[in-house]
């Protein structure tokens, strides 16, 4: 029998002592390659634990950080309806944080660590909300180029190899649905608009193309990851794979809204119906991940001034006793 | 904009008593409306951003159904954690009902046991598919008990 309290809670092992076990190792490659799922409890390589830790931390704080640039047009939305949705779609998000930072704490690291890390700027998260959200147009294209490469890369994600991981994705994935959904709304919306609404739409498409095409990571020959994560169902689909599943599913959806696509050589393999893209500025994306993003620092200000007046609340909590039961 | 309102609050004063930011009532949604949270005392020493325990969350989708796990959350206790599930796992589909568990209360069997729900013979004595063609069984059952009166078999 196992209580739950007994699953590993302490500091993440930072010594790759596990992975010195060759039979315990054997055994878990063979329940990976057999589809079985890992479960907190069971034997992992420290390797495992270490880059999951980091993927899923990464993966919470892009569902935090990702809520800043929607959740600070809620109040400009321009109709009532759209207004509601939107709010729904923040909420969903800053959820998707909750569910993920539980999932990354079952390996070991505790949730305030990983708040903490992401204030002090040590853990990473999405490159795409260190971008401006300068007008309605650019909520639209979050809500539906965004959200929709999100769909694409956890519906892949999902079918991974660590238990509460996959299990929070299935949750996410369908709550994505709809945001993907009403950013595609608000996009047809404007899509098929006044003039000014159309190229307000063609304008924000034209700064989310590149951003979008980051969103899957560097491509696969550069990209130092994935080996290990692939083997170990960790990442089980590569960057460029699913780059590729986005194109696929979205550059169609784009010509018929008619929007003007920014990469001049944008082109269709016509044997393997691959798209073949103009790869974007790859240092940009470096620069931006190390912190010389446009966004970034009005964006992690943003997250310590809401992490700082929120404290009250948490003060709160900390302080109520619950009543004495009524007689 | 507000900081830490508690800061340099009385603590002998009933916690967020004069404090309008927290004190003004919520109209937004029924639970919160009912909840006794911010108006409680407050005895002891603040820690701030405490990691709170764990609780497993289960949902009811309509009176009568189980209860299925919905996901889990950090809590201080379980009025609260019956509060942040309604948010986190009850804000979308049907809910009557939520159930929160202390995950330190949950034991488990050990994957390495799972050998013990193997069956070591043939269950389907267990299962309605183990009883079949009785319709026919039946039929030629009762042709033969009927053959064999005729015969003068049984008086
Ligand atoms: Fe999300
Ligand atoms: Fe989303």
């Amino acid at each position: 029998m196992v209580m739950m309290s007994e699953l590993p809670l302490g500091p993440l092992p930072d010594v790759p002592e596990a992975t010195s076990d060759p039979e315990a190792l054997i055994a878990f490659e063979g329940r990976i390659a057999r589809g079985e799922r890992i479960e907190p409890g069971d034997w992992m390589p420290a390797d495992y634990r270490r880059q999951l830790t980091r993927l899923i931390q990464q993966h919470a704080n892009s569902e935090l950080m990702g809520a800043l640039p929607e959740g600070m047009w809620i109040p400009f939305a321009p109709s009532f309806k759209r207004k509601l949705a939107l709010i729904a779609k923040v909420q969903d998000e800053v959820g998707h944080a909750l569910y993920l930072y539980r999932a990354a704490e079952t390996l070991g690291k505790p949730r305030t660590q990983m708040i903490e890390e992401l204030l002090n700027g040590t853990s990473k998260y999405s490159n795409v909300f260190n971008y401006p959200a300068e007008t309605w147009g650019d909520i639209a294209m979050i809500g539906w180029l965004i959200d929709g490469a999100a769909v694409v890369n956890q519906t892949i994600m999902a079918t991974g190899s660590y238990g509460p991981y996959a299990r929070a994705l299935k949750r996410i994935t369908y709550e994505e649905a709809f945001h993907l959904k009403q950013g595609y709304d608000v996009t047809v919306a404007l899509a098929t608009g006044t003039q000014l609404q159309r190229d307000m739409a063609q304008e924000a498409f034209n700064r989310w193309w590149w951003p979008t095409m980051m969103f899957f990571g560097p491509p696969d020959k550069q990209s130092v990851h994935t080996g290990i994560l692939h083997r170990w169902g960790v990442k089980p689909k590569s960057n460029d794979e699913q780059r590729q599943e986005f194109l696929r599913k979205f550059v169609p959806k784009m010509i018929e809204l008619g929007f003007d696509i920014p990469d001049k050589d944008l082109r269709k393999d016509p044997q393997t119906g691959d798209w073949i893209i103009t790869q974007p500025d790859w240092d940009e994306f470096k620069r931006v991940i190390n912190g010389d993003g446009p966004m970034n620092k009005e964006r992690l200000a943003l997250r310590r001034l809401i992490y700082d007046e929120s404290s009250w609340l948490r003060t709160a909590l900390d302080r109520h006793v619950p009543l004495p039961a009524a007689a | 904009m507000y900081g830490d309102p508690t800061a340099d609050a009385d603590p002998s004063v009933a916690f967020g008593h004069d404090m309008p930011f927290y004190t003004r009532d919520w109209h937004f949604d029924p639970y919160h409306q009912r909840l006794t949270v911010a108006r409680r005392g407050a005895p002891d020493a603040v820690h701030f951003d405490t990691e709170w325990g764990n609780w497993e969350v289960f949902i009811q989708e309509k009176r009568g159904e189980h209860h299925t796990h919905a996901g889990t959350l950090h809590a201080p206790d379980a009025e609260m954690a019956i509060m942040l599930a309604k948010e986190n796992y009850a804000r979308r589909g049907p809910c009557v009902n939520i159930w929160v568990v202390p995950e330190d209360a949950i034991a488990a069997s050990a994957y390495e046991d799972a050998d013990m729900f193997e069956h070591t013979t043939d269950k389907m004595y267990r299962d309605p598919a183990g009883f079949q063609g009785l319709r026919k069984k039946a039929q030629a059952g009762k042709e033969r008990v009927g053959d064999e009166a005729a015969a003068g078999g049984n008086p």
